[in-house]
């Protein structure tokens, strides 16, 4: 094959190849070979360069889950003090403080980086691909996210840390009433960390639609994929809203421009439009891709496909479109006209339909399967009941009328609450069950899930559910006292018992990671009989993901065999130990957007510096910017901008150029 | 076998970046996307702000037309520089698409020159007024994006001379003249918003 391309053109160098088709045994020669290509240097070396989709995915999830932990720890003390009235723990400007660090840290540090970890961990496996399409890129998202974690906490050692709340309302965050530099952290970090969302958003569009396995057509792709899809979409679209809210603010702040300012025109009403036109959204990407898990996790224990693919995907879909026609219920209560209220009252209505559609769908998995009651299947289920719960008081604040009643008092403080850790920290939780012996090994023990599962459950639901009632009691959000005399006694007191009990329940999940780390019985590749391609590989699988690229027939090719609807006419089956090998070099097969057939071999970057760089160039550059050390800056942005030039030089390694004197 | 592993097994298939094959051609048009869009929320603003004023608008009276459509013009003639750079690449004419590059920056470099004489000659600043905050930002992101895409045609020029390219081998100027084509139509849209829709909305 190869001879004939030669004779008909003699400069067929490298751009062109009939890729190479067969099989690849395990302890194979070709395996070593892979082995060789794409395993990462031992050493700070290694750790510093990686671009292995697996590891990024991992830091990802640990760095995330640890902002969770700290994220919970402000709350604990909120709780605290709280706990009973005229409590003097706090200082009203220290409780400002701490729960808008609480609510900065898990909407942005936790709720999407966690999910970027699970997506990052888990796309290539589950589309059988060997990395995302854009590995460097994919590091570079990671350190900046770490850097903008750290940045935004700076000023919390010093007690300056921002303190406006997590959507930083105009005029109280700008420069008459906010002097410190409490704000600037903030609005320069979430610049920043804009950054890192959208070039991961990046990442996973042009994954999806460039690097999924042979045969895998758009029909084909799990639930998770479309949830990350659609979440990175409306990211694309979304960060600049907020990324412009933050930058105009820090120019008002600092540099005395007037977007903000009364006295000289400028329109407080501009940020909420600005932020809330990022912010829904942004919560329908912080739980559509936790959905996607419960999607694809859930039938496994089941025993059974998901009822209803086409109407979860499209569901997923539908919901992130309305989402970006309801951010002015936020707004319902700053006196814009009737009309406005009445058609985004209308559409955030609309929106629990595809939120409901995805609910049958679970529930119809559950009813029509043979459940299987393992850890996992808990996490899922719980989820299940606390996303109708909390979506149940979402459509009644939708009510312009009742929300006027209710808005800014602690119903939606449990309204978000039950959707945020209903929606997202009960599927990651239960995701980090079923997919740990796959990062890991190793099996996490059974009993103590079970006791992580229903201590989570129970604290939860006693913590959240008496807000409620304090909601409807009349007490405010974000005071940090109350009286006696108010009547909020009793729902207080419960709501931090049951606080400290969901922190029990996590610490209780937390001593199960590190006791199956090292103990838990050791799994197989496909330790739960699931159906997606991430179960074909060892686990954890090795650097390469997949010696022989996989060629997929069905939407479930594990459970091909037993069945008959996906196999009934054509008897198609998907294909693991037969393909695309691929062994000149990093390589991966790229597929067609739609229907994934092969269209070119793809080169891949080997491990590489400037990820790392470029994050941390551009990290100190906003340092700069927020200590206005202005020849600093300057010289970060010539160092950022080098080290990008060295990423973007064309390398003959992976014919980004030719190969000039037709050397190797 | 499944019918997708036989469709094309043993048909060659482009190695690396190939065209708009490679998936830098599709993380610059998702990176388009977004940079569209954050000019979208930046004109948001304007519009939102002007709507909602209750001095005139703009309050330095309407703004002279000339120097910017003649800029306008020199922008959106760089552009036909690059595009016809890429086509001459692509055509194995590695002499003309140098040239195309050269008059690219050229004319891009003109608009920086001539924007920053208009900045100069305005009677306000960034900070006197709302107008003026809005004015400068809003060009400031554009010349900012310029600067950038200025920067990333004197790359794909020095790549140029050195060799690197050829008539099957150019992904890079594909992807950055994808870049300069958005910066100079994104400008259309922010010359339509400041110097021409005070003129029809009054």
């Amino acid at each position: 094959m190869a001879i004939a391309d030669i004779t008909q053109r003699p400069i067929n160098d490298d751009l062109d190849r009939v890729p190479d088709f067969g099989r690849a045994p395990s302890g194979s020669d070709i395996e070593a070979n892979l082995t060789g290509i794409w395993e990462t240097a031992p050493g700070w070396r290694g750790w510093l360069s990686t671009v292995d989709h697996k590891t990024i995915g991992l830091r990802y999830i640990v760095t995330a889950f640890l902002f969770l932990l700290i994220g919970g720890i402000e709350a604990l003390i909120m709780r605290v003090q709280l706990a009973g009235p005229d409590l003097t723990l706090l200082t009203p400007e220290q409780y400002s403080q701490l729960f808008t660090m609480h609510g900065v840290t898990m909407i942005f540090l936790y709720a999407l980086p966690i999910l970027s970890g699970f997506s990052n961990y888990l796309w290539p496996l589950l589309l059988g691909s060997r990395d995302m399409a854009f590995p460097r890129l994919n590091a570079l998202s990671y350190w900046i996210f770490l850097f903008a974690g750290i940045f935004m906490y700076v000023s919390f050692p010093l007690g300056q840390a921002p303190n406006a709340g997590w959507f930083n309302y105009v005029p109280f965050s700008g420069p008459i009433y906010n002097t410190g530099p409490n704000i600037d952290v903030f609005a320069l970090g979430m610049v920043l960390l804009g950054i890192s969302t959208t070039v991961g958003s990046v990442n996973f569009v042009v994954t999806l639609f460039r690097m999924r396995a042979p045969g895998m057509t758009i029909n084909r792709v799990p639930i998770l994929v479309w949830g990350t899809l659609t979440a990175s979409v409306a990211n694309l679209l979304a960060i600049p809203a907020i990324s412009l809210a933050f930058f105009l603010l820090w120019l008002d702040r600092q540099f005395g421009t007037h977007f903000f300012d009364v006295a000289n025109d400028g329109k407080p009403l501009l940020w909420q439009h600005l932020f809330w036109i990022f912010g829904h959204p942004w919560v329908y990407a912080i739980v559509l891709p936790a959905m996607g898990i419960v999607s694809d996790a859930l039938p496994t224990f089941c025993r059974r496909p998901l009822v209803g693919y086409t109407a979860v995907a499209l569901a997923t879909m539908a919901t992130m479109l309305i989402g970006f026609e309801v951010w002015i219920h936020h707004m319902f209560a700053t006196g814009l006209p009737a009309v406005a209220l009445s058609i985004f009252g209308a559409a955030s209505m609309v929106i629990s339909i595809p939120s409901a559609v995805a609910v049958f769908a679970w529930i119809a998995t559950i009813w029509l399967g043979r459940p299987v009651f393992k850890t996992p299947f808990l996490f899922f289920a719980g989820f299940v009941i606390l996303f109708v719960i909390g979506g149940m008081s979402g459509v009644m604040t939708a009510a312009v009328p009742l929300d006027w009643q209710l808005n800014d008092t602690y119903f939606i403080v449990a309204h978000l609450h039950y959707v945020l850790l209903g929606i997202n920290v009960f599927p990651v939780v239960g995701g980090i069950y079923y997919w740990f012996p796959k990062f890991t090994g190793r099996m996490m023990s059974e009993r103590i899930g079970k006791w992580s599962f229903w201590v989570m459950f129970t604290g939860f639901n006693v913590g959240f559910f008496p807000m409620h009632l304090a909601g409807l009691l009349g007490m405010p959000r974000r005071i940090y006292t109350y009286s006696s005399r108010m009547g909020w006694d009793g729902v207080n007191m419960i709501t931090s018992v049951g606080s400290f009990l969901f922190a029990l329940g996590v610490l209780i999940f937390l001593v199960n990671v590190v006791i199956s780390l090292k103990r838990g019985a050791l799994a197989g590749p496909n330790p739960w009989d699931a159906a997606t391609l991430e179960w074909t590989t060892s686990s954890p699988p090795p650097a390469y993901n997949f010696a022989v690229i996989p060629t997929v027939a069905s939407r479930h090719p594990l459970w091909e065999d037993r069945l008959e609807e996906d196999s009934g006419d054509n008897r198609a089956r998907s294909n693991f130990t037969e393909g695309y090998l691929l062994t000149k070099g990093r390589e991966t097969i790229g597929t067609s957007p739609i229907d994934a057939k092969p269209v070119a071999i793809l080169k891949m970057p080997d491990d590489s510096y400037t990820p790392f760089f470029s994050g941390l160039f551009l990290s100190l550059l906003f340092a700069g910017l927020l200590l206005h050390w202005w020849s600093f800056t300057a010289g970060m942005a010539i160092a950022g901008g080098i080290t990008l030039i060295i990423w973007m030089w064309p390398q003959k390694a992976l014919v980004q150029r030719i190969a000039a004197g037709r050397g190797p | 076998m499944s019918e997708a592993g036989q469709l094309s097994q043993r048909q060659p298939l482009p190695v690396g970046s190939a065209g708009k094959l490679s998936t830098g051609w599709w993380g610059i048009l998702a990176l388009i996307v977004t940079e569209a869009s954050l000019f979208g929320y930046l004109l948001f603003a304007y519009f939102y702000l002007a709507s909602q004023t209750e001095q005139s608008w703009p309050p330095e009276g309407l703004p002279a037309l000339l120097v910017p459509t003649v800029n306008t013009a020199i922008l959106l003639a760089s552009s036909a520089g690059v595009w016809a750079a890429e086509r001459y690449v692509r055509q194995g004419r590695r002499q003309s698409s140098i040239a195309g590059l050269v008059a690219a920056i050229a004319l891009g470099s003109s608009f920086v020159v001539i924007q920053l004489l208009e900045w100069r000659d305005k009677s306000y600043g960034i900070t006197s007024d709302l107008y003026g905050s809005l004015y400068f930002t809003i060009t400031g992101f554009h010349m900012c994006h310029v600067v950038i895409g200025l920067g990333i045609l004197m790359l794909l020029l020095v790549w140029t001379l050195l060799g690197y390219f050829d008539g099957r081998r150019h992904a890079a100027i594909t992807i950055g003249g994808a870049y300069w084509h958005f910066v100079d139509i994104v400008w259309l849209f922010v010359f339509s918003a400041l110097y021409v829709s005070p003129y029809l909305i009054k």
